[in-house]
C-alpha cells in the first residue's frame, strides 16, 4: 500500500512534543480560507511512498528526537488516507516510533467502515493535534465550506476513549478573534477530560503564495495578523 | 640541571592541590585532571553583576558608542611601536581604575590600537590612515629602511605564478601582510608555575639545544628560545607595570585570573593575529575559584565577579587593519576563543561551575562576539548544563558549538580552539595558518585552460579548455583534478614561504614561550566555494549543464536543463561528491612537502569571507551568478536546502572529520517560533539538534536564534539602543550585526531568508 504525500519536513518542532518528522499527506476536502498549505487541497496523486520508505526517512533523524520526538502526519488531511495511516503508525509502533497525527477531523463519523478503521489507528496513536477551525456550525461552514458537529463529536468521542489530544485554534480577525466565541470553544473545551494542551496560533499569510501560484484568490488579502494583545487574550480565555 | 619553586612558595601556592607529575614538570592537563569538580547542577547558585561590574560595562559601552560614532576605531597610535612594555599602566576608566578586578590594556587607553609593524609596515601605515592618524615617518623609516618586514620578505619570496594565484583569489586570505595568528600560548602556565619557574625550564631547554649536533634546524631554536626568554622576562616587567610581581605562581582566583590574563596580554601586545585565542581556560580557573570558595576566602558574588572582568578585557581586544582586512573579516573579530565543558579522557565530563560563569557574562553584561565563547560538546555532558547552554544561545545567539566526541580522539582532552573551530593541543602544539583555497575558481579554470574569466589572464596551467557543447562529466572531473592537484601544489609552497617567513620576522616569542619548546605543528589548509564546487558537478552529473561562451570562446555562464540533488538535502547522490571532494583535496595536500615538519589539515570554513571570495569568482554551473557570495563554510549554497533543517545538517554531519581536521564550520539561524512555542520548547529542542547532530560525527555548529524581520530592522536602524549589542552568529565567530558592512548585512539576510522559518 502507498500512501499520497505531498512533502516531508525533517525538522518540525511545533507539531506535537519535541522534535518531529513531518508528514504532509496530499489531498483536503476542506477549504479553510486562512489555509497556509493551499497545495495540499488536491487528492491528486503527488508522490506516492510506501510506510517503509516514510520510516526509513524519518529514521534518519532519530539522532535528533531524543525521548519526546517521533513522527507527526500532518496534511492535507490525513484522515483521508486512513488505511494508509494505520499500517504507516503500526510499523512506527513496531519500531519503537512516537506517533502523533494532526487532524481537523472532518473526515471522522461513527458509521462504518470509518469508524472500525479509525479506532484501529487509535490503537497506534500517541497523540492527536485537533485544530478546531470554528465552534459555531455556520461560523464553520463560512470558513471552510464544512459543518463542525463531526469535529466536535470526533472530540467527544476521543475523550470518551481518553486519549490525548492537543488543542489548537487558529486566531483570525474577523473569524475566531472575538472573545464571545472563544469562550464557547473554553466551556466545550471543559465538557473534555483529554486535553493536555490548548494551542493559539495567530494567523499568518506565509501561505498566501501558495494561492497565488495555484491560481486562486486569497481570500484573506486584507487580514492582519493578530496583535500581541489579541493572542494574549485569546491564550487568557482558551487556555484558562 | 634542576630547576626548582621555593618550597614555601610552591607550599603556599600549590596547597590542596592534588597530583604529582604536574608537579615535576609542566604539565597543566594533569594539574587539571587531578584537581576539578565536575558540576551537575543548574544555574541557580549564578550570580548578578556587582556594581563594580556595571560601571566598568556601562563605561565600555560609551565607549564602544563613541568608537563606532568615529567610524570603527576610537583612536590610533602613532608614535610608538607596541611591546610588552612599551606603555604605562592603562585602565577603563582613570576614574575608576580601583574597580577593576583585573587589569591590563593593550596600549595605555582603553581601545586605542597599538601600531604594530612587524606583520608589514605598509598595512601598518595604512590602518591608521584610514582612520585619519599619521604615523611618524621617522617609524616609518625605520620599518622600511633599516628593519625588515614579515610582508616584505614574503613579497621578496615570492615567485611570479605565487603573485599571479594572490592576485587572481584562487589563492586569498594569506597572512602575508599581518600576524598569521592561531598560536595559543598555554596562558594558564603563567598562573601555576609562575614566570621564573617557566623561565628557568627554558633555560634549560636552551642549554641542551644543540649540544651535539649544531643543524641549521637547532641554531634557529636556540634564537627562538632566546626570544622565548626574553619575552617571559618582558613579560614579568609588564606586569610590574601594573602592580604585581609574576614571578612565582599565583596563591588564589584573583591572581590566578590575572596571572593568565597577563600571559594573554603579552601575546595581544605583541601580535596581531587574526585569530587570538586565549583557549581552555574554564576549567582550569574554576580550579583555583572553587579552592578559594572553600577556604571561604572568596564569595560566589565576587568569583562572578573576577570571570565577568575577565570578559570585559576580552571584549576589549583590538588590532588596527586596513579596510581589505574588513572586508575579509567583517565586523572587527580577534577571536578571543574560549572553551568549556567536554568529556576527560577518562570518561568524566568536565563541566564546572566556571563553564557557568563564562555563559552567564552573556547575561550579566547582555550579548557580545567576543571572547569567541565555545562549548566542546557531548551528548554525555550534564542535562543541567546542555539546557543552559541552549538557553544562552535562544537567548544571545552569541556560543558556538563543536563536538568533543570527534575532537578528543584526536587532540586529546586539552585541547584549544585556536581560531574559529580549529582545535590544537594546549601548550604542546602550534598550528600554520594557512587561509583558503577557491575550489569554485579552481573548477571554472578547469574548464576554460586555466584562464581567469574575470581579468582574462592565464593564472592556471594551459590545459585544453572545454569546447563540447554540453558539458561531461566525466571530461569535467578529468580537468578538474588536474586543476587543482596544480593549485595544490602552488598553494602548500605558497603557505611554507609564508610561515618561513613569518617565524624569521614575525616570531611569536611570547607565545612560545607558553609552549613546549618541542612542539607539534600542524600545517592548515583550507576550502573556499565547497558547496558551489558540489552542486556545480552534482549539475554536471545528474541534469544538462550548457555552457555560455563569450567572444572570446571563454565560459562564462551556464544553462542548467533539469534537476538535480544539491548538497544539503540528505541525498546521498549530492553528498558523495561533498564527501569525494574534501578527500580528494587533502590527498592532493599530503602529497607536498610541509614546512617544518608539520603535518597537514585542511578545513572547510570561511568567516565572513564567503561574500568577498564569491564577489571575485565567475558564474559556476550550479546556477550560481559571477559574483554571488559563496555560501560560508561546509554549509550548503543558499536556496539548495528543501527539507528542512534536519537533512541539511545530516548531509553536513557526513564530512568526515578525519579529513578536515581543521574543522568543518556550519552556520544556522533558526526562527525562534520555528524551534518552540514557549521558550523552555526551544530550549529542550536546541539541545536535542545539537545531541543529534553531534552524534552523528559532525564537527562544529554556529546556532542563530532569531528572525529575519529582526535583520532587517537592525540594518535600517542600527541607531536602536537594543540593536547597540545584537550579535549574531557568522561563519566561525560572533559579530555584532551593525558592525558588518551592508554588503555582508544583505547577505545574511538574503540567507536567512531562504532558510528555516
Amino acid at each position: 500500500m502507498k500512501g499520497n504525500i505531498h512533502s516531508v519536513e525533517t525538522f518540525g518542532s511545533v507539531d506535537g512534543p519535541g522534535v518531529r518528522f513531518l508528514i504532509f499527506m496530499q489531498g483536503c476536502a476542506m477549504r479553510c480560507r486562512y489555509c497556509h498549505n493551499a497545495d495540499t487541497w488536491s487528492r491528486e496523486t503527488n508522490q506516492l511512498m510506501t510506510a517503509d520508505e516514510l520510516l526509513d526517512r524519518a529514521e534518519r533523524y532519530r539522532s535528533y528526537w531524543g525521548s519526546d520526538g517521533g513522527i507527526t502526519v500532518s496534511g492535507g488531511e490525513p484522515l483521508l488516507q486512513l488505511d494508509f495511516l494505520v499500517e504507516l503508525f503500526r510499523k512506527a509502533k513496531q519500531r519503537g516510533i512516537s506517533t502523533c497525527v494532526d487532524t481537523c477531523g472532518q473526515p471522522f463519523s461513527r458509521e462504518e467502515p470509518f469508524f472500525s478503521r479509525f479506532n484501529a489507528l487509535m490503537q497506534v496513536t500517541d497523540l492527536l493535534l485537533v485544530d478546531i477551525k470554528h465552534i459555531d456550525e455556520n461560523e464553520h461552514r463560512r470558513l471552510t465550506g464544512h459543518g463542525n458537529r463531526n469535529i466536535l463529536d470526533m472530540l467527544r468521542y476521543l475523550s470518551e476513549q481518553n486519549k490525548p489530544v492537543w488543542i489548537r485554534h487558529v486566531l483570525v480577525e474577523g473569524f475566531t478573534d472575538n472573545d464571545e466565541y472563544l469562550r464557547q470553544t473554553r466551556a466545550f473545551l471543559d465538557t473534555l477530560r483529554n486535553v493536555q494542551r490548548v494551542e493559539v496560533l495567530p494567523y499568518h499569510s506565509l501561505g498566501a503564495y501558495k494561492w497565488k501560484e495555484l491560481g486562486l484568490a486569497y481570500p484573506l488579502e486584507n487580514t492582519v495578523p493578530p496583535s500581541p494583545e489579541r493572542i494574549q487574550n485569546a491564550e487568557k480565555i482558551l487556555c484558562g | 640541571m634542576k630547576v626548582e619553586i621555593p618550597a614555601e612558595v610552591r607550599n603556599e601556592a600549590w596547597r590542596g592541590f592534588a597530583g604529582r607529575k604536574w608537579k615535576e614538570d609542566i604539565n597543566v592537563r594533569e594539574f587539571i585532571q587531578s584537581n576539578y569538580t565536575m558540576y551537575d547542577g543548574d544555574e541557580s547558585f549564578l550570580e548578578s553583576p556587582t556594581e563594580a561590574t556595571d560601571k566598568l560595562w556601562g563605561r565600555l559601552q560609551e565607549l564602544q558608542k563613541e568608537e563606532r560614532a568615529k567610524g570603527g576605531v576610537l583612536e590610533c597610535e602613532t608614535e610608538v611601536v607596541s611591546s610588552l612594555t612599551s606603555y604605562g599602566p592603562g585602565y577603563i576608566d582613570e576614574s575608576m581604575k580601583d574597580l577593576e578586578q583585573i587589569v591590563g590594556l593593550q596600549t595605555d587607553k582603553p581601545l586605542k590600537r597599538a601600531f604594530m609593524p612587524y606583520g608589514g609596515i605598509k598595512m601598518a601605515t595604512q590602518a591608521a590612515s584610514t582612520y585619519g592618524y599619521q604615523v611618524n615617518p621617522d617609524l616609518v623609516k625605520i620599518f622600511t629602511d633599516y628593519h625588515k618586514t614579515h610582508n616584505q620578505a614574503v613579497f621578496d619570496a615570492y615567485t611570479p605564478a605565487m603573485k599571479r594565484a594572490r592576485h587572481s583569489h584562487i589563492i586569498t586570505g594569506l597572512p602575508d601582510t599581518y600576524g598569521r595568528g592561531r598560536i595559543v600560548g598555554d596562558y594558564r602556565r603563567v598562573a601555576l608555575y609562575g614566570l621564573d619557574y617557566l623561565i628557568g625550564m627554558k633555560e634549560k631547554d636552551l642549554f641542551y639545544c644543540g649540544g651535539i649536533n649544531m643543524s641549521e634546524e637547532h641554531i634557529r631554536l636556540r634564537e627562538e628560545i632566546a626570544e622565548q626568554i626574553r619575552a617571559l622576562k618582558g613579560m614579568k616587567e609588564m606586569a610590574a607595570i601594573y602592580g604585581f610581581d609574576i614571578s612565582h605562581p599565583a596563591k588564589n582566583a584573583k591572581e590566578a585570573v590575572q596571572w593568565l590574563y597577563f600571559g594573554y596580554l603579552a601575546a595581544i601586545k605583541t601580535q596581531n593575529g587574526a585569530a587570538m585565542s586565549v583557549g581552555r581556560i574554564s576549567t582550569f580557573l574554576d580550579i583555583y575559584i572553587q579552592r578559594d570558595l572553600e577556604e571561604g576566602t572568596l564569595t560566589e558574588k565576587q568569583a562572578q565577579e573576577l570571570i565577568d572582568h575577565l570578559v570585559l578585557k576580552f571584549r576589549m581586544v583590538k588590532f588596527a587593519r586596513i579596510p581589505s582586512y574588513n572586508e575579509l573579516f567583517s565586523g572587527d573579530p580577534v577571536w578571543v576563543t574560549l572553551e568549556m565543558a567536554g568529556i576527560g579522557m577518562d570518561g568524566r565530563h568536565m563541566v564546572t561551575k566556571n563553564d557557568f560563569r563564562f555563559l552567564h557574562t552573556l547575561e550579566n553584561m547582555g550579548p557580545a562576539p567576543e571572547p569567541n565563547l565555545t562549548v566542546l560538546w557531548s551528548s554525555r555532558l550534564p542535562e543541567a548544563f546542555k539546557k543552559y547552554a541552549a538557553k544562552i544561545s535562544v537567548d544571545t545567539s552569541s556560543i558556538q558549538y563543536e563536538n568533543d566526541c570527534v575532537m578528543r580522539p584526536v587532540w586529546g582532552d586539552d585541547y584549544s580552539i585556536c581560531c574559529c573551530v580549529s582545535a590544537t593541543q594546549t601548550g604542546k602544539e602550534i598550528q600554520f595558518f594557512g587561509a583558503r583555497a577557491n575550489l569554485a575558481k579552481c573548477l571554472i579554470y578547469a574548464l576554460n585552460g586555466g584562464v581567469d574569466v574575470k581579468t582574462r589572464e592565464q593564472v592556471g596551467p594551459e590545459i585544453a579548455p572545454i569546447t563540447s557543447e554540453y558539458l561531461d562529466y566525466d571530461e569535467v572531473m578529468h580537468k578538474f583534478n588536474a586543476m587543482m592537484s596544480w593549485l595544490v601544489e602552488l598553494y602548500v609552497n605558497t603557505l611554507n614561504l609564508i610561515h618561513y617567513m613569518h617565524d624569521k620576522y614575525y616570531y611569536e616569542a611570547a607565545e612560545m614561550a607558553l609552549i613546549d619548546t618541542y612542539t607539534r605543528r600542524t600545517f592548515a589548509t583550507g576550502i573556499a566555494g565547497f558547496s558551489h564546487v558540489v552542486d556545480s558537478l552534482s549539475a554536471i552529473k545528474y541534469a544538462k549543464v550548457k555552457p555560455i561562451r563569450d567572444e572570446g570562446g571563454l565560459i562564462v555562464d551556464y544553462e542548467i536543463e533539469g534537476d538535480f540533488p544539491r548538497y544539503g538535502n540528505d541525498d546521498e547522490r549530492a553528498d558523495e561528491i561533498a564527501i569525494w571532494l574534501l578527500k580528494a583535496f587533502m590527498k592532493k595536500v599530503r602529497e607536498h612537502h610541509t614546512y617544518r615538519h608539520s603535518e597537514p589539515t585542511t578545513s572547510i570554513l570561511t568567516i565572513t569571507s564567503n561574500v568577498v571570495y564569491g564577489k571575485a569568482t565567475g558564474a559556476t554551473p550550479d546556477g550560481r551568478k559571477a559574483g554571488a557570495p559563496f555560501a560560508p563554510g561546509a554549509n550548503p549554497a543558499y536556496g539548495a536546502e528543501k527539507n528542512g533543517l534536519l537533512a541539511s545538517l545530516n548531509s553536513v554531519a557526513k564530512l568526515p572529520y578525519e579529513f578536515a581536521l581543521d574543522g568543518i564550520s556550519n552556520t544556522q539561524t533558526i526562527s525562534p517560533n520555528a524551534l518552540g512555542h514557549s521558550e523552555q520548547e526551544r530550549v529542550d529542542n536546541l539541545w536535542h539538534i545539537l545531541d543529534g547532530y553531534f552524534d552523528q560525527g559532525a564537527h562544529h555548529l554556529n546556532v542563530n536564534v532569531f528572525g529575519v524581520d529582526k535583520l532587517k530592522d537592525c540594518m535600517e536602524h542600527p541607531e536602536k539602543p537594543e540593536y547597540a549589542n545584537f550579535t549574531i552568529r557568522v561563519s566561525g565567530y560572533a559579530v555584532k550585526f551593525i558592525d558588518l558592512t551592508r554588503e555582508q548585512q544583505l547577505d545574511v539576510i538574503a540567507r536567512n531568508e531562504h532558510t528555516f522559518l
